[in-house]
């Protein structure tokens, strides 16, 4: 579980990365993408694009008319028999799930696998207040007794391996295991089926929430997320306002873009649909459903047209499979909740730009993200936008980058819109760099530049291209003679000027 | 009529390899292309904008368009990038009703990549060119996600005459330059550096070719500070090779 962080430094973070986490992250994502690849061969490229098409559609015609849709899911949630609550904030939703908690006498707690309740540190606030709270999901189960957070918003604990999760499980639960995915699971299975039994409630995500028929959709493999719904006799979800989808026509949509972009299945293992809690005693299901609708910032997220389409996302994590960045350093690298390039756009319009302004640049702006998302997010855009709001401030949030660096890049960027200026200037760092150059390349330069130098040597600067230019034309030669000894004047004019400040001040006995 | 193009140096390609530059007029020329180099050319502006510094892009937006403002025909860079961003983005730095926005329609839709110029619009992948080696190709990420350049750079290795081209494993990963990035973030931009390296290696091949300039720097670089034997080179440089011309390595 990660605590909401006051300021996020990704070069830091990176640089502590543990060094067995790429391969281990690696070997996941590239299952991932190449069982995705199949299942989109199945269907066909074109197909494929038109789904996209059709799912990116209806995600923004949803987030465009959210008001309506969720007034509309708050209706038919309520007619089922369910209760709905408006969290305006993290705060909030906490406050509002430990009411129902402490109404209810209850002590132990069953969890699905939610993002949204990792966002807003959902498990802190009941074991703080005494709720023994369990997490059911494989993965979150096992970062959960890791004591750190989720590290990819579909495979929590893709950065372990399976050594190190059976040293967790000696550690943690004195169990012996040996490092094999299937016994190790079993051990967890074996430790969770007591406490579904004994769970006084279940809280689960949602995947979608279908406003026509007020209906809970929850997309999992493991099946723990059906025993947190039936088993505890109450439910409560917490979801973010943007997991609103108009009917069960565009569910499908969704439902077939969801599993393949994220796993490379057709269909999950379970793909449960509740709608209200039980109706009958005889039935199975929670006596009594709550749905926690949460905005934290997502209402803000809506004012930039651009980055709005940021909620369009459903949580596929195919963007972070895809990511080279991601791929290198993990998920705890972007330091909260949401990772890789949903959590590069994400995180600075949650928790703000003054504490995420690292992210947007955390991104080679390769655009394999955008390709692959299933509904068609322009990440690129995105990040270009947030950019733009880091360092020159918008409607949305003033700039935190500092003014005197504003000034500074002004200055460099109206110069090198001088043709003559930006002519000179290449001219005069080719003898800047001669202490530096050693043949071909300036294997280390001084600050800020060695950030560059500290990875690979730059080649050294040529600026030549003008200069042959002109001499392919007797009037270019004419004009390159002339740049020349302009230049040469300019040089030597300065070089006196300096020496005779240096003679006047010797004068002076300085 | 012979076809006229302009020259769009680009900042990387004007400042650190105009050997590109020369090899790229040389192979127009010989397609019978006349080539023009405006000389009020200086930056795009990319780099402002990628860094944020969105506002400050106008001034080096105004002064590209009023170099290419008086000139005729494809104007052409040795690079992907570059191309996309003066065709996309100064669409939307200058939208309709920006008093520049009837210019950026006119002038950089003129804009094209060399590969793109060459196979899109001459529609030639044969040239003469003669390069006995075996060669590899990254596959840059504008060039292919924004330009949609895919197939067209390897059509043009593949009618190079002795020419082996060898497939390079995960061809369409970045590199890891990403320009501001490679320099906010030295470590990760290294950390794919060397899975690319990786890569190349794997290839076997002795040539890594790519038509970015910005990845020919980072990826040179890389194989300058390892010791690498492997040599990088523009894919312009490859098609100016010919039989009588002995190339030195760049
Ligand atoms: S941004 Fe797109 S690819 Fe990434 S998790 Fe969301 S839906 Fe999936």
């Amino acid at each position: 579980m990660s605590a909401i962080p006051t300021h996020i430094d990704f070069r830091r973070n990176v640089q502590s990365v543990e060094p067995q986490v790429p391969a281990s992250v690696r070997k996941a994502t590239t299952r991932f993408l190449d069982t995705r690849a199949a299942v989109v061969d199945v269907i066909g490229q074109e197909s494929w694009q038109a789904l996209r098409q059709a799912g990116h559609d209806v995600r923004l015609h949803t987030i465009n008319h959210l008001d309506y849709y969720l007034a509309r899911l708050e209706e038919e949630v309520t007619r089922a028999g369910g209760h709905v609550h408006w969290a305006r904030d993290a705060q909030e939703a906490n406050r509002i799930v430990l009411e129902i908690a402490q109404e209810h006498r209850v002590k132990r707690v069953v969890k699905a696998k939610s993002m949204v309740t990792e966002e807003i540190g959902l498990n802190r606030t009941l074991v703080d207040a005494g709720v023994q709270t369990l997490e059911t999901d494989l993965g979150e189960y096992i970062v959960q007794l890791a004591g750190t957070g989720p590290s990819h918003i579909m495979v929590p604990a893709i950065h372990l391996t399976k050594e190190g999760i059976a040293d967790l499980f000696r550690e943690k639960l004195g169990l012996d295991a040996l490092p094999e995915a299937a016994r190790l699971a079993a051990l967890a299975r074996a430790q969770l089926r007591q406490e579904f039994l004994a769970a006084d409630m279940g809280i689960t995500g949602a995947n979608f929430l279908v406003a026509e028929t007020g209906t809970l959709v929850l997309v999992t493999n493991e099946g723990n997320g059906r025993m947190c719904t039936t088993l505890p006799p109450l439910h409560v979800a917490v979801a973010g306002i943007d997991k609103v989808v108009p009917d069960l026509e565009s569910l499908n949509v969704l439902l077939k873009l969801l599993p393949r972009s994220a796993t490379g299945q057709k269909m999950s293992a379970y793909t449960a649909f509740i709608t209200g809690p039980r109706r009958t005693e005889e039935e199975n299901g929670p006596k009594e459903f709550h749905l926690v609708l949460l905005d934290n910032g997502r209402t803000i997220i809506l004012q930039d047209e651009i980055t709005r389409e940021t909620l369009l996302c459903i949580r596929c994590g195919a963007c972070l499979n895809v990511c080279p960045v991601y791929n290198h350093v993990g998920g705890h690298a972007y330091g909260f909740a949401y990772s890789g390039p949903i959590g590069a756009i994400l995180l600075p319009q949650l928790v703000g730009t003054k504490v995420a302004a690292d992210l947007p640049f955390a991104s080679s702006l390769c655009g394999a993200c955008a390709d692959i998302c299933p509904v068609k997010i322009p990440i690129v855009e995105i990040l270009l936008r947030l950019r733009r709001r880091v360092v020159e401030g918008d409607t949305v949030e003033p700039a935190v980058s500092p003014a005197t660096l504003r000034l500074g890049v002004q200055m460099v960027a109206r110069a090198m819109s001088i043709p003559w200026l930006y002519d000179l200037a290449g001219q005069l760092l080719r003898i800047a760099q001669a202490p530096f150059r050693r043949g071909a390349w300036l294997p280390s330069l001084p600050p800020p530049l060695n950030r560059w130098t500290m990875a690979r040597p730059l080649p050294a600067l040529r600026a030549d291209w003008r200069a042959a230019w002109r001499r392919r034309t007797p009037e270019g030669r004419t004009r390159q003679r002339r740049i020349r000894i302009a230049l040469v004047a300019a040089l030597a004019s300065a070089a006196a000027y300096v020496g005779w400040r240096l003679i006047q001040r010797q004068d002076r006995g300085e | 009529m012979r076809a006229r193009v302009q020259v769009f140096a680009t900042c990387l390609g004007e400042n650190f390899f105009s050997d590109v530059l020369k090899d790229m007029v040389t192979v127009l020329e010989r397609l019978g292309v006349q080539c023009e180099f405006p000389e009020g050319q200086t930056c795009c502006g990319q780099p402002f904008y990628n860094s944020g510094f969105q506002s400050q892009t106008l001034a080096l937006a105004r002064n590209w368009l009023r170099a290419f403002a008086n000139t005729t025909g494809y104007i052409v860079a040795p690079s992907g990038s570059c191309t996309d961003f003066v065709r996309h983005r100064y669409l939307e730095l200058f939208p309709p009703g920006a008093p520049e926005h009837p210019q950026v329609e006119e002038i950089a839709s003129r804009a094209v990549e060399f590969t793109e110029f060459l196979t899109r619009v001459l529609k030639v992948t044969e040239m003469g060119a003669h390069f006995p080696h075996k060669v590899t190709y990254h596959a840059a990420c504008h060039s292919l996600r924004n330009l949609g350049l895919r197939d067209e750079p390897k059509l043009l290795l593949q009618a190079v005459e002795g020419l082996e081209l060898v497939p390079l494993a995960e061809e369409e990963t970045c590199c890891g330059f990403g320009g501001v990035f490679s320099v906010i973030y030295p470590e990760v931009s290294r950390a794919m550096m060397d899975a690319k390296v990786k890569n190349i290696q794997a290839s076997g091949a002795e040539y890594i070719v790519t038509n970015e300039p910005g990845c020919l720097m980072n990826i040179s670089g890389v194989l300058q500070r390892i010791g690498s034997p492997i040599k990088p080179m523009h894919l312009i440089q490859i098609l100016a090779s010919s039989k009588d011309s002995s190339r030195p390595s760049p």
